[in-house]
């Protein structure tokens, strides 16, 4: 059975439209994560599940329980907010048993919870801090701890990790991802960061504008992002794009790309192709993510059935230490490639490069639907 | 070459000659005049200053006089109900508004309206409307309700409760803004949070938002503790300290000794008697803001 399922939600603060129809089926013990830009309507989608929004139109249910009208605190729901939110004049302990002592829980089983989550985020000696006391990270947890302490039916994240610095945000990722791992707890996380979304994730919904652009596995939404939108923002550096024309190579098909001055770049597509390719002479855009551009070496060739070569000059080189990207003139377009540090170019090089077709992606360059 | 030293010289000691006025200013109105009370009150003076020492006969005069221990009590009566019923309803005011009402700000201007009205016109006004003659009783008894009486104002031992009702008009709305003020700077998210956690809005405030608003409870207090310790014009405007004497307050009393009867030691003695009530205020809250200042450092 769906934990959470919204059935075609909107959202209208006045007369702006910020969430417009959105579908999203949850199984049990999924972690489902939000991710887009900043302002595409995230948090007000996770306040609508938590009951902190009014729904404007749509069905949001919990459980296979219809929540419209049900609210905050009896739809069952634990969320961690982005500020944190603890309650500024009470102890961690106060903070974590409050939601326990407005339900009337004896005293007797609020010290056996508090005791289990103080142990498995083991913040035992944080109990009689207050939070003004604490670190950025020890607060997150006492956050966690606060959710963490019912036993909800789902769990709502609000980028709990957006304010701790960059080494403390990768840690307490992973020890989110371990902890979902032991507890198996349905979730909904928002973030803007996409590695964040490609760590935690059983599922990805890329939102933009209001709208879920797709929502698949991390691996489907990397592999093959449905929109040229979802491709340009998951993944760093990010994928480039290179308008192309669809033609025909010796009878087979295949794209061309303009050169700046010279004969057009012809890549053979990999076959079968999609049957929604097109005829002859319409505009695609090609989308190659820089670590499927790479220097040409004969023994790619083997496991690589679909790789194409291409020449192009070398305009800047950046070493990251592990690889080296660099910045190439494709056609008009300026691309990054990768790099192993050992067969890095140098500026001004021409550089022979294998593009692996097979994991290159096709856009329609009207719709930037992918083909 | 001689100029430059110089010039920066005065620029560093600018800030200090600017300032030296109104400090020495300051200095002067609150220690040599504190200390020159204090000294007269222990002279001889009657109705002009008179430098021979006389001791504490005055202070032993002052709390002999029966009229003198009815003001001191009536400043603890009226202390207490003033700033307990403004804070109450100030606050109780503030929460209404917080509920995201229509027409905020409207309500917002008629209860802070009163604290720009003076003293004086606020006591004359209440004066008429308490009057058994002019106000609410008159109304009713036109109304043909005979038997009606509201006239606290000329009984001995109410009148002090209608400068408690006046006060009380006066100062709520100033407090409720200060409350709402409050209220409004508190994180939303923790009320959110507070709601997921399955706590009612009873709960919330009592928990969550009041506590959080501690600071401006005590700012509070202290403003109107020391409003009521000063308080004279209302008291003047409203029932002239009567009927008798049951009204007085030490302001008042020192007013009547200084400028009236020309017994100016013990007016000074009694001033001083009011100085020390509004350090029994004031010392305490000053150690507490220095505390919680030194405490809020100390853990971020
Ligand atoms: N109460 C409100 N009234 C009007 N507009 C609002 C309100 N709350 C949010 N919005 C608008 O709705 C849009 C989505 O806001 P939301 O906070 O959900 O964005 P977000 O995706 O969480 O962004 P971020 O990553 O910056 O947190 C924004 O354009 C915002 O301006
Ligand atoms: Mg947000």
């Amino acid at each position: 059975m769906a934990s959470l399922t919204l059935r075609d939600l909107n959202k209208t603060f006045g007369s702006v439209e910020v969430l417009r129809g959105i579908n999203l089926e949850v199984d049990a013990g999924e972690f489902v994560v939000l991710v887009g830009p900043s302002g595409c309507g995230k948090s007000t989608l996770l306040a609508m599940i938590a009951g902190l929004e009014s729904v404007t139109s749509g069905e949001i249910a919990i459980a296979g329980r219809l929540v419209n009208n049900v609210p905050p605190k009896d739809r069952d729901i634990a969320m961690v907010f982005q500020s944190y939110a603890l309650y500024p004049t009470m102890t961690v302990r106060g903070n974590i048993t409050f939601g326990m002592e407005s339900r009337g829980v004896p005293k007797k089983e609020q010290a056996a919870a508090l005791a289990r989550v103080a142990a498995l985020l083991q913040i035992e000696k944080l109990l009689n801090r207050k939070p003004g006391q604490l670190s950025g990270g020890q607060r997150q947890r006492v956050a966690m701890g606060r959710a963490l302490v019912r036993d909800p039916a789902l769990f709502l994240f609000d980028e709990p990790l957006s304010n701790l610095d960059a080494k403390l945000r990768v840690e307490m990722r992973t020890e989110i991802k371990k902890l979902h791992q032991r507890l198996a707890k349905t979730t909904v996380y928002v973030t803007h960061d996409q590695v964040e979304a490609m760590t935690l994730a059983s599922r990805i919904a890329v939102m933009h504008q209001g709208r879920v652009q797709q929502f698949a596995v991390p691996r489907m939404v990397y592999d093959r992002p449905a929109n040229m939108f979802v491709a340009g923002f998951m993944g760093s550096p990010s994928m480039n794009f290179v308008p192309a024309e669809v033609v025909a190579d010796e009878g087979r098909p295949a794209i061309a790309i303009a050169g700046a001055n010279g004969p057009a770049v012809v890549l053979p597509l990999p076959e079968p192709t999609p049957n929604s390719l097109g005829d002859r002479g319409r505009r695609v855009v090609l989308g190659v993510r820089p670590e499927h551009l790479t220097r040409y070496d004969r023994r790619l060739r083997e496991d690589k059935p679909h790789l194409a070569t291409l020449e192009a000059p070398v305009e800047v080189v950046e070493p990251t230490g592990a690889e080296t990207m660099a910045v190439v003139r494709l056609g008009e377009r300026e691309v990054i490639a990768r790099f192993e540090a050992d067969a890095a170019p140098v500026v001004g090089e021409r550089v022979t490069l294998a593009l692996d077709m097979a994991r290159a992606c096709l856009f329609d360059a009207e719709t930037e639907a992918l083909i | 070459m001689i100029a430059a030293p110089a010039a920066r010289r005065l620029s560093a000691i600018l800030p200090q000659l600017v300032l030296a006025p109104s400090l020495v200013a300051t200095f002067i109105y609150v220690f040599v005049f504190c200390g020159w009370t204090i000294f007269i009150s222990l002279s001889d003076s009657s109705l002009l200053p008179d430098y021979s020492f006389a001791g504490f006969h005055h202070y032993a005069e002052l709390w002999a006089n029966r009229r003198w221990n009815i003001a001191y009590t009536n400043l603890f009566v009226f202390g207490t109900l003033y700033v307990v019923g403004a804070t109450a309803i100030g606050l109780a005011l503030a929460i209404l508004i917080d509920q995201r009402i229509r027409a905020e700000a409207l309500w917002r201007t008629i209860y802070l309206y009163p604290l720009a009205v003076s003293f004086v016109v606020t006591g004359t006004v209440w004066r008429w409307i308490l009057s058994p003659a002019t106000g609410i009783e008159s109304i009713v008894h036109h109304l043909g309700w005979m038997g009606f009486r509201f006239d606290w104002i000329v009984q001995r031992d109410f009148a002090i409760y209608t400068v408690v009702i006046t006060g009380i008009w006066q100062a709520s709305g100033f407090v409720m803004a200060l409350f709402l003020a409050g209220l409004r700077s508190v994180d939303q998210d923790l009320v959110k949070a507070a709601q997921i956690d399955g706590a009612g809005m009873a709960r919330i405030y009592r928990k969550i938002i009041l506590p959080g608003i501690g600071p401006i409870f005590i700012a509070v207090l202290v403003v109107l503790l020391q409003f009521a310790i000063k308080t004279f014009d209302l008291v003047y405007a409203l029932t002239g300290g009567g009927p008798g004497v049951s009204t007085t307050v030490p302001a008042i009393y020192v007013y009547d000794l200084m400028f009236q009867r020309g017994q100016m030691a013990e007016g000074a003695a009694a001033a001083i008697m009011i100085l020390a009530a509004l350090s029994l205020v004031l010392v305490p809250y000053t150690v507490w803001v220095n505390w919680h200042r030194r405490h809020g450092e100390a853990h971020g």
